[in-house]
């Protein structure tokens, strides 16, 4: 092609006459994207939430946020002469009388699933491969922003329909905010309009979610994209990738058309679910009323840690002067979403006062290069496995047959344990894959050709590794330790003499120390081909 | 977007137009990104297969129009209403939609990595943070602006914009106070305590029913009934508080946590109401006669003035003291003694102080 077709160039000249777009797309268009598998899956996320708003607000368009009471006279028979609030017949209506209605309720659903799903996993991959590290802190708080506010969007979601298992989330709720020290009565009348459940809430959860959280959300989303797009992506470590370069392909065409393929693969697995897993059932459940509940009641997927943290707690409650202090809700209700999420927000600036580095990093981490990290995220996910896990102790104890206490008291034990021996396990899983990359530069890998010597011996040939691949891990990185080392007359450096200091020292010496330095093979270049196979003394000294 | 592209057909040789780079040099030249047919990075695909690749991408760009017709087509043929229609209608609408949307990511794919050809570019990053010239001409902007606005220098200026940001800034709170009324009392009362129309006692009716429920009548060996106050059938706030759980035992079943004078004939009434964070506390096993709440698991000996077995909750499920009217229908004597529900900051150790007004 030649020129570019009359309609866009014409629009194109409009638009640079009056803006000087053009600028900006000199600058664009061909911006460089690093690839790789992982990069994805944020955009599961960015894409869930379009298709959050899409659906979301074609179910707005039917549905009414009122707790007023209605007598059902839709189209689903069994409930037909119920009475029931405005939001759950509207709901209803939705599902049975809209076309498309059904689809788009659990198209919405689902998403929002994905949504927190796609984030959980997406904030995983950036730990643990260390790109929340300087220059993008902002851009990692910005991201533990949206997480939280994505819980409550979808707290403030699920409740809406004010159907018998939303209206259980809901007094949990309400059950939490009443236990606050202080402030919890007042938080909870004013919440709700007074007492439990009143008549205000479900309008109320309706204007924050489609309207306060979502603009929220908007707005942080965008802040992130143009973090993203200004500090340009981190890239994985390979042949050329460096921190001053970024390694790909162009934005215009390659990239813009993948992402779009990816965001129809996005809606259209979304679409499937939506279409073959039903999901939120609200027909099945019935009207909401605080007498009654369905044994088995489940949150969605995101809130289960703390639901599971409710259940192992003690019941402990302390009362003093005639006030109550409800240890045995406070406790699950904050600490571990406080200590999740101030940990994951503070991380880059503590390891930042470990390590004492402060250079600016754009090639990921493989996760076994930082053990430690590594070790401090498993430990982590543990701690937030072992209590989304027993959120669903009852279902676990009812299909397994296992005693429903039992599963409790494992929890919370699992609890505290189960962290430290993740930690251990991933420390040395980390170091086991150190070693074998460090035995694959050095020793080169495996033929699969066997070859006898003169003097009966078996050996297997080994040959280099394959460029890409010792690029890759030659891109291993050391991780900076503070001066801590006393000087020629015994005096530590300045930093290091407080407890506090020392303490650092300590903690940085751990972080930083590489256990299995890499030895580049060509030391060895005239045996480099042939290496004895097992039982040879040279592959054990990597063990 | 660059004016040497405007006549390229006329075949004159294209004037430079001042300001803007020559036609044959990188247009950015700190980034040395452009990259032509032939340079290092962008490897052409082999012309044939491309062309297989098209007739692939093609077909399903085609299988996306079937299918985003067959959308169109199942809204109008499939009509909405009892569950089977609406189940088929979603399945149509939805099958047909997740085959447009795959088909036509799966097209685009193919295209992106058979037709277009493999990139490997290498852009150049800078240091996210500007130079010390830049910087220090900030500065002194800023140290020149301040100074010109006399920010600093009218202390009363600046004083007073403080004080007449603050009752602006605090009046957002302020016009929230409407969300709801003050707590108050509320929490310690249930309608139990109220007085009815007629100044009988309020009777305990099903849930569901409205039944009244007489004493010689209710066995319950086994089971629990979930029972409101008669008037407030249909009032949830009501039933927030006021939902009790009525079991029958034998008297010697019967242990010491319980209050006997508040049971009629074995009948014992509980708040229904988990005092952990509130769900109905909806299940029993008769065996053991444990009541568990299905939210959290707190359990509950029911026999044993539903004291705390296991679980979260701290405290029992309050007692509501019963006995029955010149009709032999069970009715509430009180109120509950102690607030029910869950805990609150103002709640303090109502069972103590029951304990000694009893006493």
């Amino acid at each position: 092609m030649n020129a570019p077709p009359k309609a866009i160039a014409g629009v194109s000249t409009f638009v640079d006459d009056r803006i000087g777009a053009g600028n900006f797309l000199k600058r664009n268009l061909r911006k460089v994207f690093p690839d790789h598998w992982s990069f994805l899956l944020g955009e599961i996320a960015l894409y869930s939430f379009i298709i959050l708003l899409l659906t979301g607000t074609f179910l707005t368009f039917w549905f009414k946020p009122s707790m007023g009471e209605v007598v059902y006279t839709g189209n689903y028979a069994p409930l037909y002469g119920v009475k029931m609030s405005e939001a759950y017949a509207s709901a209803l209506h939705i599902s049975f009388d809209v076309r498309g209605g059904l689809l788009m309720r659990q198209i919405h659903h689902w998403a929002a699933l994905l949504f927190v799903g796609g984030m959980t996993v997406h904030m995983l991959r950036i730990f643990f491969t260390g790109a929340y590290r300087k220059p993008r802190e902002l851009n990692w708080i910005i991201g533990i922003l949206l997480l939280s506010l994505a819980l409550l969007e979808g707290l403030t979601g699920y409740s809406l329909p004010d159907d018998l298992l939303s209206g259980a989330g809901l007094r949990i709720t309400q059950g939490v905010a009443q236990s606050i020290p202080i402030v919890g009565t007042y938080v909870s009348f004013f919440l709700f309009g007074g007492e439990y459940p009143g008549h205000d809430v479900i309008s109320r959860f309706y204007s924050i979610h489609i309207l306060l959280i979502p603009g929220i959300l908007l707005a942080l989303v965008s802040a992130h994209m143009i973090l993203m797009w200004v500090q340009k992506h981190t890239q994985m470590p390979g042949k050329n990738r460096t921190d001053k370069n970024v390694v790909g392909a162009p934005f215009y065409p390659a990239f813009m058309i993948k992402s779009g393929a990816f965001f129809l693969f996005t809606f259209g697995v979304i679409a499937l679910l939506g279409t073959f897993a039903q999901i939120n059932p609200i027909w099945l459940f019935g009207p909401y009323t605080p007498a009654d509940i369905s044994a088995g009641s489940q949150p969605d997927w995101y809130m289960g840690f703390l639901e599971g943290a409710l259940r192992l707690m003690p019941s402990w409650e302390i009362n003093f002067l005639g006030h109550t202090v409800t240890l045995s809700v406070l406790i699950p209700a904050l600490v571990p979403l406080g200590l999740v999420m101030t940990g994951l927000a503070l991380y880059p600036f503590l390891e930042q006062w470990v390590t004492g580095d402060r250079r600016e990093h754009h090639v990921a981490d493989r996760p076994r290069n930082n053990p430690h990290r590594t070790s401090i995220g498993i430990a982590g996910m543990t701690f937030y496995g072992i209590l989304w896990l027993l959120g669903a102790n009852d279902e676990i104890s009812a299909n397994f047959h296992l005693d429903l206490y039992t599963t409790t008291w494992f929890g919370r034990i699992a609890i505290f344990v189960g962290p430290a021996i993740a930690y251990w396990i991933t420390y040395r899983v980390c170091i086991g894959l150190q070693r074998k990359d460090a035995e694959v530069l050095s020793h080169g890998v495996e033929s699969g050709v066997i070859k006898r010597l003169p003097n009966g011996q078996y050996i297997e040939v080994h040959t280099p590794a394959a460029e890409d691949i010792a690029e890759h891990i030659r891109g291993k990185k050391e991780i900076p330790v503070l001066e801590s080392a006393e000087d020629g007359e015994g005096i530590p450096p300045k930093g290091a003499r407080s407890p506090l200091g020392r303490l650092r020292a300590k903690m940085s010496q751990a972080y930083g120390t590489d256990h299995v330095p890499l030895t580049d093979g060509h030391h060895e270049e005239g045996h480099e081909e042939e290496h004895a196979g097992v039982g040879a003394g040279d592959r054990k000294e990597l063990h | 977007m660059t004016e040497h592209n405007e006549y390229p057909e006329s075949g004159r040789v294209r004037e430079r137009v001042l300001g803007t780079p020559p036609a044959d040099a990188p247009i950015i030249d700190t980034d040395p990104i452009r990259a032509p047919e032939g340079v290092p990075g962008v490897i052409p695909q082999d012309p044939v297969k491309a062309r297989k690749a098209e007739r692939l991408v093609s077909l399903l760009f085609l299988v996306t129009f079937l299918a985003g017709a067959g959308f169109i087509a199942s809204y109008v043929m499939f009509q909405v209403g009892t569950i089977g229609k609406t189940a088929t209608s979603n399945y149509a609408l939805g099958g047909t939609l997740a085959l447009a949307l795959l088909a036509l990511a799966a097209g685009l794919t193919v295209w992106v990595r058979q037709v277009m050809p493999k990139y490997n570019l290498v852009q150049e990053r800078h240091e996210m943070r500007s130079d010390d010239g830049t910087r220090e001409y900030v500065k002194e902007t800023f140290l020149q602006g301040a100074d010109e606005s006399g920010f600093v220098k009218h202390r009363l200026l600046r004083r007073t914009l403080l004080l007449a940001a603050a009752p602006l800034g605090l009046a957002p709170l302020v016009l929230l106070k409407d969300l709801g009324p003050l707590p108050g009392t509320s929490l310690r009362h249930t309608v139990w305590g109220e007085p009815t129309k007629n100044g009988k006692p309020r009777r305990l009716v099903v849930e569901g029913t409205g039944q009244p429920i007489r004493a010689a009548d209710f066995n319950s060996p086994g089971g629990i009934l979930s029972v409101v106050p008669e008037g407030y059938e249909e009032d949830l706030n009501a039933l927030a508080k006021a939902t009790l759980i009525l079991l029958k035992f034998r008297p010697e079943e019967i242990k010491s946590g319980t209050n006997k004078n508040w049971t009629h004939d074995g009948i014992v009434a509980y708040s229904k109401i988990c005092t952990h964070v509130g769900c109905p506390a909806a299940l029993y096993e008769q065996t053991t006669h444990h009541i568990l709440c299905p939210c959290h698991q707190s359990t509950f000996d029911a026999a044993d003035g539903a004291r705390v077995v296991f679980g979260p909750a701290a405290r029992p499920l309050p007692q509501l003291p019963i006995g029955i009217d010149e009709e032999g229908y069970l009715v509430a004597k009180s109120d509950f003694k102690v607030p029910v529900g869950p805990s609150f900051w103002e709640r303090g150790d109502a069972e103590a102080e029951a304990r000694e007004n009893a006493s």
